[in-house]
């Protein structure tokens, strides 16, 4: 029995180990290349045609930009320019994504690639989020500046 | 000394780390299915008050450190004591828990697994869960001899929980093995339903706005074990929760629970502090890749 409670130990101590070995692995990875905004596409059609019920609102951006400085600005940047743990939203591929796209990642996540489920907020706080990366200009240079995370 | 050093740098780095602004839900018991985000660490302290017929009250706290290793899987370690009125102080234990997130979207109802394993004294009180046939008796036992029995254990749960209209729907069946071959399995549920008192978030950064404050309703017991499975002898808990959420990433947690039958505490009072902060995992690395 001893031995089986050495063993569980054991396995405890290296699983927490790995989780923090694996994980800061993940987080100091440079950006490499350029990221494809695959999950984008891959939104299901009926939650794409979706829309802003808030656009208009004249609340709905300054909202949203609380709630971006709060919840998505440690990974995507201040100003949504991307960063390590994920990529800019102010490229082509975000900005001409149908609102409802948006809505859906900003759902669902895209929990194998390190982005969370956001379900959590509100479903009004995810559309005036969704309103405020509209707003967010393309980099200056035209290109894709892409991160290693997802959108 | 290096011991030293660590606790040094840890608390150095909890100064000084960013902090995230969190959304937790109000539950002390319950689980639902969001976990911690990536690279975060969140310390929490918890404590609970309990009333005990037949012997003396008590006051059963702990501490958390939860840590998101990736978007599906948050790792936590806690360790646990009690200070009994009129008896004594201990240190009870430690537990680690992992959550699992199977699936990677959203579904009408997400599941997420839940593995513990606790190290713990039988004098343990912070009735984090109900399971088998706890009952208040339990507690009445003094520190002297309470102490004396070190169980280990693995702990199963499936944490069922939906987010509709702002409202959150959670429910967790457990199952509890003492390591011990003699030892029955053990059974126990939480459920639990929140929301916060505003859908709507104001423009401003503001302490007191409606949304920050979640509130919700929790009820766990006891569902015996393999040997006698079912009601008889098992202890219920209905319980209030409300949780804060502030803008400068802290959360407060306050939970009165209401024992349901007579097996039950007649009343636990719990409340919690928490802080999350963001990039533990990035500092981590760095600090690993500068040693030899």
């Amino acid at each position: 029995m001893t031995n089986t409670r050495v063993s569980i130990l054991g396995l405890c101590a290296g699983l927490l180990v790995s989780a923090f070995v694996v994980s800061s692995r993940g987080q100091n990875s440079a950006p490499s290349g350029r990221f494809d905004y695959n999950e984008l596409r891959n939104v299901p059609e009926k939650a794409r045609l979706r829309n802003n019920p808030v656009e208009g609102d004249p609340n709905s951006v300054p909202v949203g930009k609380k709630l971006f400085r709060q919840r998505c600005a440690e990974c995507h940047g201040a100003t949504g320019e991307g960063g390590k743990k994920a990529p800019s939203l102010r490229v082509e591929e975000v900005q001409q994504a149908a609102p409802g796209a948006l809505f859906w990642i900003l759902t669902n996540g895209v929990v194998r690639r390190g982005m969370p489920v956001w379900s959590k907020l509100p479903e009004p706080q995810r559309w005036n989020l969704v309103s405020y990366i509209k707003t967010l200009k393309p980099t200056s240079d035209g290109t894709t500046r892409a991160g290693a995370g997802p959108p | 000394m290096n011991k030293c050093r660590m606790v040094g740098i840890l608390l150095l780095w909890t100064w000084a780390a960013q902090p995230s602004h969190a959304q937790e839900s109000p539950y002390l018991v319950t689980y639902d299915h969001y976990l911690e985000e990536p690279g975060n660490l969140e310390v929490e302290y918890f404590s609970t008050l309990g009333t005990q017929r037949a012997g003396n009250g008590f006051h059963a706290y702990w501490v958390e450190l939860e840590y998101g290793a990736k978007a599906w899987w948050t790792t936590e370690f806690y360790t646990d004591a009690q200070s009994t009125f009129g008896d004594g102080t201990l240190l009870t234990g430690f537990r680690w828990e992992n959550r699992f997130r199977p699936l990677k979207r959203e579904h009408f109802i997400n599941p997420v697994a839940y593995v513990e394993y606790e190290q713990i004294r039988e004098a343990d009180k912070i009735t984090k869960e109900v399971e088998g046939h706890d009952v208040e008796s339990d507690h009445a036992e003094s520190n002297a001899l309470a102490r004396k029995t070190l169980n280990h254990e693995l702990e199963f749960k499936l944490l069922l929980s939906k987010t509709w209209k702002g409202w959150n729907v959670a429910v967790n069946p457990l199952a509890t093995k003492n390591l011990l071959p003699s030892e029955p399995w053990e059974f126990g549920y939480a459920m639990g339903a929140s929301r916060p008192l505003a859908l709507q978030a104001s423009p401003e950064s503001c302490n007191f706005c409606r949304e920050n404050f979640i509130a919700g309703v929790e009820l766990y017991g006891g569902l015996g074990d393999t040997e006698s499975f079912g009601l008889h002898d098992t202890s219920h808990y209905l319980a209030a929760a409300v949780a804060w959420n502030l803008p400068s990433a802290w959360t407060i947690r306050f939970s009165p629970g209401f024992g349901l039958n007579d097996n039950s505490h007649r009343l636990l009072l719990r409340w919690g502090l928490s802080r999350e902060f963001t990039g533990f995992g990035e500092q981590v690395g760095r600090l690993w890749k500068r040693l030899p």
